[in-house]
């Protein structure tokens, strides 16, 4: 009797010891701002893919390299120049395990070209998408598309089941503040699942035990701390209480690498930082001289050429930043260095523009900037404030919170604003769907070109590589020379963490966890 | 003229008062420092050629410059600069100037309320007082910032966005004397509630006076003394509010800078090496809240030792 009550004890006792330490594996991963909704077609932002990614699997997806690889599809082929024909994995499950067939993906894609979708864009060449059997798909597109894989890594798959279930058949319409279920709660079949969700505190996600694919990470959860203060962000992790933090404060690189426990990774970022300028009002809504000024081109090129791009790298950006004359940087179809020059900095010659475009003592106007998505982004617009003052243009700044800024942005609240534009799909078309074409969801400068826009078509349809090259490098002639928005510079981001963490860089600032390892 | 100002020197130079404060050297140091910050703040024009509140005046390549005694400093920025090339002795002048404005208008918001309501009570008594004294003690259950954070969330809510910059320092005041107000109030009822059965005081509502009048002309002057103390003190906790809320984003706006705006700017480069642009308006706040109540702590031992 006795032996027997001191094994039960001695195997509790083995229980609790193994359970807890042998297996946790915990990452505390923070940065400055949260992922805005879990609904993985409502917002097309860096941090909420950033999330949706974890939780959430496509079609095909971009590996550690950035290159094109299958996911949820094993195979594919087009059958015609027009048709796509996807085979899915038959080993998928939903992390509620149920499998994941041909109809959760028509489900997904459709879901996705709704109209609040905010990833519509994406797959906008898409006329029919259906299953001809439990694990085949097939695509229709408008035109013959070359990047339809490319734009596809981005749209994630859902259950139909479990959106029929939670009201969730049409995407969280985010602009409008609509709740819904599938923005505060999420079902994927990624290789972790969220168990817990407090907006802008925590994020815990939970290995995913029916994940189909080889599990190379030794994580059991990541938990999600976003920080906003920066110093408060650093000390946190040199203090041991993070392990990694995606958006290191450029000023305190260098005090990081001291720490003989942490580590920094840099790496130029596929994102690119701009000013916009509404060129379509007829009047500022915060201006004071009753018109546009806008409208004119000499005015925006005399802000740009007002703007030292040089201090702004070196001072607030510690030389991590590279300047930039497109919004686009190199690895994307259609970049060339040509076209990355920027107009000289020059502010005589600014001032003598705005004279001649009948604005000798300047005006006023308001910038919008966030205050917690990009690197140094509120101190960027500082910096742009005393610029402009010098040649006479007062502007008042305003910096908020993103879930703000985009919200009020979206709904057409900003004269003058700042954005980071990414391109997840590595081409040009991508850049000019959203901010130049005519009406496009993210083009707030309301920015109108017929050329552009025909541009924009033989992008989508063009498979001769040639003339679709020229029509891009055309695209992006008339949009510089038009300076339809004032580019900054092409964001470099860097990752610390603590030495014993490794969570591997990737030019587009998206962790893959899956990917991750704590020793 | 010269005559009566002689004998105005002269009976300030025979007062207890006097005497006792130049025999207390902390008092004649923390008075000449309140001195030299207060000409410095009010005047700054005068003291320093830079405008940090006019952003065309700046030059960003001029930022992170280290104070003057350091090896990469400039002559010309005495105390460095700060991440927009702001030369950090004006910025903190210039912020010292608007934490004073907000400092001094809140205590005076808070005396005039307090004392207001407080003399009032104690004089009239009844239900009236107690409904007063009720609700000093609601507002002390309330800790002061987050009353003054609960003031501005509140007004943030109801006024436009764009008035809100130009309101903020209004709102500030409002927010730091509202919470402050009870002391005020406590410590002049129980002033009066000692006056009030003087002698004087009788003799007064014999012949007639009006209950005005023998409140704020003949009982006011004497219980002045304890709430002079409480003013001076107050002076300091509600510089320090004022620091306290900038310091969390919610007092004044970056563009003008008080100085726990400052510090909280600051903040971010504490890591990097740049100490001097938290340091410097942290031990200015320290030196000036430091003073005034050092002062403080001398006029409660001369004025009213029995509040010690």
């Amino acid at each position: 009797m006795k032996t027997k009550n001191l094994v039960k004890f001695l195997i509790a006792i083995l229980f609790v010891f193994s359970s807890t330490q042998s297996f946790a594996k915990t990452i505390k991963w923070s940065m400055q701002g949260d992922s805005l909704t879990l609904d993985p077609h409502a917002q097309n932002e860096g941090p909420t893919t950033m999330v949706s990614r974890q939780i959430y699997e496509a079609l095909v997806t971009r590996g550690l390299d950035m290159s094109i690889g299958p996911q949820l599809a094993e195979s594919w082929e087009a059958t015609t120049p027009k048709t796509w024909k996807f085979n899915l994995r038959k080993d998928v499950k939903f992390s509620d395990g149920t499998p994941m067939t041909s109809e959760d993906v028509v489900f997904s894609i459709l879901r996705a070209q709704q109209r609040t979708s905010d990833f519509k864009e994406y797959i906008s060449t898409i006329t029919s998408v259906k299953a001809t059997d439990a694990y085949t798909v097939e695509i229709q597109t408008r035109e013959p598309n070359p990047i339809l894989l490319n734009q596809l890594s981005n749209i994630f798959v859902m259950s139909k089941k479990w959106c029929e279930e939670n009201f969730a058949m049409a995407p969280q319409n985010w602009d409008a503040g609509q709740e819904t279920f599938s923005a505060t709660n999420s079902m994927g079949t990624g290789p972790f699942k969220i168990t817990l969700r407090e907006p802008n505190t925590k994020t815990v996600f939970k290995k995913n035990s029916k994940w189909w694919g080889d599990v190379e990470h030794n994580l059991t959860e990541i938990h999600l701390l976003p920080i906003k203060n920066a110093a408060t962000r650093v000390a946190a992790l040199l203090s041991g209480e993070l392990d990694v933090v995606t958006d290191a404060p450029v000023q305190d690189l260098d005090r990081i690498r001291a720490s003989g426990a942490h580590k920094v990774q840099s790496t130029p970022q596929m994102r690119t930082i701009f000013l916009g300028m509404d060129q379509a009002a007829d009047q500022l809504r915060t201006g004071n001289t009753g018109d546009n000024p806008f409208k004119k081109k000499e005015v925006r090129q005399a802000l740009y050429q007002a703007i030292d791009i040089e201090a702004i790298k070196k001072k607030v950006m510690r030389g991590l930043s590279e300047p930039a004359g497109i919004i686009t940087f190199p690895g994307v179809t259609g970049y060339t260095k040509e076209l990355d020059e920027r107009l000289p900095y020059d502010v005589d010659a600014a001032k003598q523009l705005l004279a001649d475009a009948g604005y000798p003592d300047g005006f006023e106007v308001e910038l919008r900037c966030p205050n917690d998505r990009y690197v140094n982004d509120e101190a960027i617009c500082t910096a742009v404030v005393g610029m402009l003052g010098k040649i006479g243009v007062k502007v008042n700044l305003f910096a908020q919170t993103k879930s703000k800024h985009f919200k009020e942005l979206k709904d057409n609240q900003g004269d003058f604003y700042m954005l980071g534009w990414g391109v997840p799909t590595l081409d040009s078309h991508y850049v000019f769907h959203y901010l130049y074409e005519t009406g496009a969801s993210w083009n707030k400068v309301n920015f109108s070109d017929a050329e552009v826009d025909a541009a924009i078509r033989v992008m989508e349809g063009e498979v001769n590589l040639d003339k679709r090259n020229a029509a891009i490098a055309n695209a992006w002639k008339i949009v510089k020379d038009n300076i339809a928005y004032l580019p900054l510079h092409h964001q470099v981001i860097s990752w610390a963490s603590k030495r014993s963490v490794d969570v591997p860089i990737r030019p587009n600032n998206e962790p893959l966890f899956r990917f991750s390892n704590v020793r | 003229m010269d005559n009566k100002n002689l004998t105005l020197l002269n009976r300030i130079k025979d007062s207890d008062i006097y005497f006792s404060f130049i025999k207390s050297p902390t008092a004649i140091v923390s008075t000449l420092i309140l001195i030299i910050i207060f000409f410095c703040s009010f005047f700054v024009e005068l003291v320093t050629p830079y405008n940090p509140f006019d952003p065309s005046s700046l030059s960003l390549m001029d930022a992170f410059t280290p104070p003057s005694w350091t090896e990469e400093g400039l002559a010309k920025f005495i105390l460095g600069t700060d991440g927009q090339g702001r030369d950090m002795l004006a910025t903190i002048l210039y912020g010292s100037r608007i934490s004073l404005i907000v400092g001094f208008s809140a205590v005076i918001f808070a005396l005039v309320l307090g004392v207001g309501l407080g003399l009032s009570a104690g004089y009239f008594g009844g239900k009236y007082e107690m409904i007063v004294m009720r609700l000093t003690d609601v507002q002390l259950t309330v800790p002061s910032i987050l009353m003054a954070l609960l003031v501005d969330g509140i007004a943030r809510g109801i006024i436009s966005r764009e008035l809100h910059d130009e309101m903020a320092i209004y709102v500030l005041i409002f927010a730091i004397g509202i919470s402050e107000w009870p002391q005020f109030a406590r410590v002049s009822r129980a002033a009066t509630l000692v006056e009030k059965n003087k002698d004087y005081v009788s003799a007064s509502t014999i012949i007639g006076v009006s209950n005005i009048i023998i409140m704020f002309k003949h009982i006011l002057p004497n219980i002045m003394r304890p709430v002079l103390v409480i003013g001076t003190i107050g002076l300091a906790l509600a510089i320090i509010a004022e620091a306290t809320l900038s310091f969390l984003g919610v007092g004044v706006p970056p563009t003008t800078p008080s100085l726990g705006t400052l510090i909280r700017l600051g903040n971010d480069f504490l890591f990097s090496g740049e100490w001097w642009i938290t340091f410097f308006p942290a031990i200015f706040l320290v030196i000036l809240a430091f003073s005034i109540n050092l002062l403080g702590d001398w006029m409660r031992d001369t004025l009213n030792p029995k509040l010690n």
